[in-house]
């Protein structure tokens, strides 16, 4: 072996056990367990059913990392999902004919539901945490109440078609699902916004809300863009499940904190300020690929939320540690004053920044 | 050296402390010993052979009473006297109920309320009261409580949230010299006049491990897919059927879903690109179209199964063409305590434990009860029994929930 070939291996291999690379460490052992219990997983055909699973709670992770790195919560998105899933399913019905309106009508209700998130968040000043909280509430027993705990039955197979099927008969692959490239699609919008002047000004204001004002930002305007981007996520992840699971008011329970894990799993901090798509892409799998290992080994299943516990924290823990021994002397002298809260929760991976995303601060720095 | 030992310490730290909290917050939940952790150690607290051998029995008993009123039907029953509860007028019923939080609680809630109108009319119950406690064991302690001090209550029905926490609540409505019923889930007492309830969880269990083990060869892998543990009517089904597969040979693998038809698909999923599967097996019937759908998916052939009444899992039992069964846990009884509480005030006998029948609907039968629930919601249960109830059948249709 050369020595060129052996720093470039060095580079890699220091880029994955660094803080920001954990999650792809993470996620790459996660898959070759599974390889080696099931060799058959990593065939074409199964991975592609594998990215349509996990293709709707990535979408709302994506989503849920554009609030988050905002310095905000988006708790409301599990029970949009489930408002989003019934309301297909009752308005569909066995009627083809409607499925563009009520897409179109999903959007609306999603908008909807962003904007309100957004404004009572930005313009009344209440926590974020408790606006969405309130929304959950709200939308959970709005479903409750309409259907009576009970779903009237699945809509159309057309209209299902979204989630459940794609293009047949591929070389290699067999079935290309439309979930993998509408998340493809969402993972490209994504990381175009995020570059965008947008993407960049909502990373300014969850590290430092009062210094991207002074930098001429609007942080209302931006946060609330922030809540819509989520709620339209969860509104795309609504319409894969009706397809891929059926229409029941158990359908996005939950997923607003398996999201806010994905998220921080990749990296992205609670708080704000730091973190990128991609991190909260691969978090998503991880998270995924974990619950499918479980479900590979003979695990009691009494067992397997305790496991997987563990396995967060300890993820979670991993990046914290380096990062602070990394970084130690430059931790305290960089302490931010903003943020409360939150912040202390996550610790002291927050107070320091990585190579990657200094670039985005020195930027918010200059301008102030 | 001294990073990779804080990292150590650090992920140390992590798991003891989420492994102490997991076992901390649940023993009844988690194994007690940690030495050969196989899956029937969780299940062995829960059986319960004398149960067992009782419930196996009664399943092949013919119920007493009338034929088209299942809900009136009492499996063996012992009699007792209730003349000193004997009242003239209109009685005030206070209700408190664990919770409506699933399809199969809130199809029995409506078939009660019309239940109370029917024996409101007739003057039998002034009003029923009723605090719903929300899946809560203190709630519902505080609401019983609150009946005894302030209701003003001629009768108390309460269909327990939990076994052990509400049976002293229980004994403190007994003392009030009131009648007192308990239905569904049981409590460690037996001052309630009557105990109503269908067999049980032993004899969900054994129906449905039996047919399967009659359709399956021994080594066959059935997948259990179960709700959530430590509630002693699902965990009693799954250790009887756990119990049974194993004596057949048969390989059981079981895994909680929540009844979310989203992780029941994966789980199915993963189960079977690890090879195939021959059965499904349900502690409750919410959720089987998916587990059906996700077989569809893979291409894989229909497995044998067994789902629950719900007329999800009738419907799609009856298009696809699989074989299968549907267990109960008899909906009907809901309209039970209401018409109890009737005997009761006339000073009629009634059962001291009043075991209702539980009858599985098999394949023969199963178009019969699709056709009678034309119009019902997927989530409504085939055997709710309410009707001859004269808001059959717009009611359960339109699902309004008082």
């Amino acid at each position: 072996m050369t020595a060129r070939t052996d720093s470039r291996i060095q580079t890699v291999l220091r880029a994955l056990i660094s803080p920001k690379g954990a999650v792809y460490l993470l996620l790459i052992v996660l898959l070759v367990s599974v390889t080696a219990i099931h060799p058959s997983f990593a065939e074409p055909g199964q991975l592609m059913r594998y990215i349509q699973r996990v293709a709707p709670i990535a979408i709302v992770a994506i989503g849920q990392y554009f609030v988050i790195v905002s310095g905000e919560f988006d708790l409301s998105m599990g029970s949009l999902v489930t408002v989003q899933v019934v309301v297909a399913g009752t308005l569909v019905g066995q009627d083809d004919s409607r499925t563009v309106p009520v897409l179109l009508l999903l959007l609306v209700i999603g908008v909807l539901v962003g904007l309100v998130n957004g404004l009572v968040t930005t313009r009344l000043k209440v926590p974020s945490f408790i606006v969405t909280l309130g929304m959950m509430l709200a939308l959970y027993g709005g479903v409750l109440w309409w259907t009576g705990g009970a779903a009237t039955g699945n809509p159309a197979d057309s209209f299902r078609q979204i989630g459940r099927s794609g293009i047949h008969d591929l070389p290699v692959i067999g079935l290309l699902p439309w979930s993998v490239l509408i998340l493809a699609a969402v993972v490209a919008i994504a990381a175009w916004l995020s570059r965008r002047p947008f993407g960049k000004t909502l990373v300014a204001i969850g590290d430092n809300p009062s210094a991207a004002r002074f930098a001429g930002a609007s942080v209302q305007r931006t946060k609330t863009m922030a809540f819509v981007l989520s709620s339209m996520s969860a509104t795309i992840a609504g319409v894969l499940l009706v397809g891929y699971a059926g229409v029941h008011p158990s359908v996005g329970q939950g997923y607003e904190f398996t999201a806010i894990t994905a998220v921080v799993l990749g990296g992205v901090v609670l708080g704000g300020g730091r973190g990128n798509v991609w991190g909260a892409l691969a978090g998503a799998f991880a998270l995924e690929t974990l619950f499918t290992l479980l479900n590979f080994t003979a695990v009691p299943s009494t067992m397997r939320s305790a496991i997987q516990g563990v396995i967060i924290i300890a993820a979670v823990a991993y990046a914290g540690v380096i990062f602070k021994n990394r970084r130690a002397p430059a931790a305290v002298a960089s302490d931010p004053p903003d943020a409360p809260g939150m912040q202390q929760a996550t610790g002291e991976a927050q107070s320091t920044e990585s190579a990657g995303s200094g670039a985005t601060r020195n930027h918010n720095t200059k301008e102030n | 050296m001294k990073r990779s030992l804080r990292t150590t310490v650090g992920l140390a730290c992590a798991a003891t402390l989420v492994l102490f909290t997991a076992c901390s917050t649940d023993p009844s939940v988690t194994p007690p010993e940690d030495n050969d952790t196989t899956e029937t150690e969780s299940s062995g607290e829960w059986f319960d052979q004398e149960l067992f051998d009782q419930q196996y029995e009664q399943r092949s008993v013919e119920p007493e009473g009338p034929a088209d009123q299942p809900y009136l039907q009492m499996i063996d029953p012992e009699m007792r006297d209730t003349s000193e509860f004997a009242a003239e007028g209109a009685q005030k019923a206070c209700f408190a109920n664990a919770s409506i939080s699933n399809p199969w609680r809130q199809t029995g809630w409506i078939t009660m309320n019309e239940q109370l109108q029917v024996l409101q009319d007739s003057g039998v119950i002034s009003e029923m009261e009723t605090r719903d406690a929300q899946d809560s064991d203190d709630t519902q302690i505080a609401d019983i409580d609150y009946f005894i001090s302030e209701g003003d209550c001629d009768a108390f029905i309460i269909s327990p949230n939990s076994t052990a926490a509400i049976t002293p609540a229980v004994e403190r409505a007994c003392e009030t010299g009131k009648p007192v019923i308990v239905f569904d889930r049981g409590v460690q007492t037996d001052c309630a006049v009557t105990f109503i309830h269908p067999i049980g969880g032993f004899a969900w269990g054994i129906d449905t491990a039996e047919f399967l083990i009659d359709h399956l060869e021994p080594g066959d892998r059935v997948i259990a897919l179960r709700i959530l543990p430590g509630v002693d009517v699902l965990e009693q089904r799954w250790a009887a059927a756990e119990r049974l597969f194993e004596e057949a040979g048969i390989d059981a693998v079981d895994h909680f879903t929540d009844a979310d038809p989203a992780t029941i698909k994966n789980i199915i999923a993963d189960e079977l690109a690890q090879g195939e599967v021959q059965g499904i097996w349900m502690d409750a019937g919410d959720g089987a179209e998916a587990a059906i759908e996700a077989f569809e998916d893979a291409g894989a052939p229909y497995p044998v199964m067994t789902g629950e009444d719900e007329l999800s899992f009738l419907r799609k039992w009856a298009e696809t063409g699989l074989t299968g069964l549907a267990p109960v846990y008899s909906n009907f009884q809901w309209r039970t305590p209401l018409l109890a509480l009737e005997m009761i005030f006339a000073g009629e006998e009634v059962p001291a434990e009043w075991v209702l029948p539980q009858n599985p609907i098999t394949e023969a039968e199963r178009d019969d009860y699709i056709e009678r629930s034309e119009g019902m919601p997927n989530g409504h249960y085939a055997q709710f029994g309410g009707e001859d109830l004269p808001g059959f059948p717009e009611t359960w249709q339109e699902r309004n929930i008082p």
